[in-house]
């Protein structure tokens, strides 16, 4: 691999071969490192780029690491990951992301990732993405979810976009059988001129199955985010989606949710607050002797943590 | 060491505040700071702490003036200040601001220490959010535990028994009562007989003006029997037993 991803994967991934059971490393489009372990196996696809991963039932405690890095411009990369999860299985999955891109050409990454959960399982999903490199070429990063969650499954995503990142369109679609649950924790950063957009949909058709969606988001400079989210309640089911924002200078935020009740028995929350960081807040930090720089520095480092 | 000079402040729609404000606070000892509610007693910290500007007057700190300075040059000068309704943070564990609040790092036993004087057990609350989840008195003695951290010259607690049950109660007796045996200067600001009781100076301000200001046994004395004094501003009593 070259220095490049070497810089990447120490902020999106603090992967190392030897902490993973099965990993996949991508480096400009290509497969560079591939590694199966003895219940999850990893299989380039044949038809178009990208891999079925196989996680054998009963599986617990196993760690999959599927980071990708896109290292100058030029490059525009499609990844089409399929993740098949058995039944009672437990494990976590590492797919960090960075594009680097310094003057002139555009960089991106597009990671299509599909999962179909077996009953009775947990995964836990973290995703960091980051856009680096000086200079004002493009960086994109466009990742679209999909997740088939079974009965009694869980599916808990922590994404965070850590900024640099100039364009981001993030698709995060699941359906949720019976006593199934989707959860999501996302914190996006823009500066400068970023636009990022993340939507959700999400489908509770199993009675007691749940969703919860937090998304934190810190627009600065004069960049903007747009959140929508969908939650359709089809069954005897709850859903919340939070959307929290923090905007500084001259950022912007947008939100808007939307709640269909299908059954009598959905219930139904959206929260979302927008705002400058409150001045009261800024005062206490000061109080401990920190300029309002710093305290702001530390209040918006806090709410993306 | 603290010393201030004909402070005033109104407020915006002109109602006088404070009104020519004198007072000087030795470098060690508990001073409470008393009265009828909206009497000032809030302004005067805040302006202590630079929060607030005084309209006129100056305040001098080991000599140097600070009137003009901010809260944050004053924070670094030694002043640290207790608000009387803390501030909630989304995403700011009470280990984060402890950690910001102190000056060195905070290990675990250093955080279990900090907030055990507070009567929280460390492994309960470190790494809560300091935000809606926590109670009003959750979070207010969380609020205590971030000036006794900082360790400053000078701490400003304002009104620190609201929200506090009578199970912790003690144990805030025995914070103060420790920080004031520690050599710096508590200014607490409270309507409780118990904090005025261990107060080795008792300052009473009523109509922006000081009232009394005498030995914490005295003045207590007069606030709890005024019959006994004949000097006792009229209404006193109704003030604190209302």
């Amino acid at each position: 691999m070259n220095e490049r991803t070497e810089e990447i994967l120490k902020i999106v991934s603090d992967w190392k071969a030897s902490s993973c059971d099965a990993y996949s490393i991508r480096e400009d489009g290509k497969g560079i490192a591939i590694r199966s372990s003895q219940h999850i196996r990893i299989v380039p696809k044949k038809d178009r780029p990208g891999l079925d991963i196989f996680v054998d039932d009963g599986t617990k405690g196993e760690r999959l690491a599927i980071p990708a890095c896109v290292t100058h411009g030029g490059i525009d990369d499609l990844v089409y990951n399929d993740f098949h999860i058995g039944k009672d299985c437990s494990i976590d999955i590492e797919a960090g992301c960075g594009v680097h891109a310094e003057h002139g050409e555009a960089a991106r990454h597009n990671g299509i990732h599909h999962f179909i959960i077996g009953d009775g399982s947990y995964v836990r999903y973290i995703e960091k993405h980051i856009g680096l490199g000086k200079g004002i070429a493009k960086r994109s990063i466009d990742p679209v979810t999909s997740a088939e969650i079974g009965n009694g499954s869980t599916l808990e995503i922590d994404s965070v976009q850590l900024g640099g990142v100039s364009q981001a369109k993030r698709t995060t679609r699941a359906t949720v059988a019976s006593s199934g649950s989707f959860v999501v924790h996302e914190r996006i950063l823009t500066n400068g001129d970023d636009r990022a957009i993340t939507e959700f949909s999400v489908d509770l058709n199993g009675d007691g199955s749940s969703v919860d969606i937090v998304s934190r988001s810190v627009a600065r400079d004069e960049s903007h985010q747009a959140y929508h989210s969908v939650i359709k309640g089809n069954a005897r089911c709850s859903g919340h989606s939070e959307c929290d924002a923090i905007i500084t200078e001259h950022g912007t935020v947008s939100a808007t949710p939307q709640l269909d009740a299908n059954d009598i028995d959905a219930s139904l929350i959206h929260e979302a607050a927008i705002g400058k960081i409150a001045g009261e807040q800024l005062l206490k930090l000061r109080t401990f002797g920190l300029t309002e720089e710093e305290a702001e520095e530390k209040i918006i480092m806090g709410f993306l943590k | 060491m603290l010393e201030l000079q004909n402070i005033s402040w109104s407020t915006p729609d002109g109602r006088r505040v404070l009104d020519d404000v004198s007072l000087a606070i030795g470098d060690s000892g508990l001073v409470a700071i008393t009265g009828p509610n909206g009497g000032g007693k809030t302004t005067l910290a805040k302006i202590i702490a630079g929060i607030d500007r005084p309209e006129s007057g100056r305040i001098l700190l080991d000599g140097c003036d600070i009137t003009d300075l901010d809260v944050t040059e004053r924070a670094r000068r030694g002043i640290s200040y207790a608000f009387q309704q803390p501030v909630r943070f989304k995403g700011l564990t009470v280990r984060d601001l402890l950690g910001i609040a102190s000056p060195e790092p905070l290990d675990e036993a250093g955080l279990c220490m900090l907030l055990s004087k507070v009567g929280l057990c460390a492994k309960d609350y470190v790494d809560r959010d300091v935000d809606a989840s926590l109670s009003g008195g959750e979070i207010k003695r969380i609020e205590i535990a971030t000036v006794l951290a900082r360790r400053t010259k000078l701490s400003i607690f304002d009104e620190p028994e609201a929200g506090i049950d009578l199970w912790s109660f003690a144990g805030l007796i025995d914070a103060f009562s420790e920080l004031k045996a520690s050599g710096g200067t508590e200014i607490i600001i409270s309507h409780q007989e118990r904090i005025l009781s261990i107060a080795d100076r008792i300052i009473v301000i009523e109509n922006g003006r000081v009232k009394e200001d005498g030995n914490g046994h005295d003045v207590l004395g007069h606030i709890l029997h005024p019959q006994r004094c004949p000097s006792c501003p009229a209404g006193l009593k109704e003030a604190f037993h209302e």
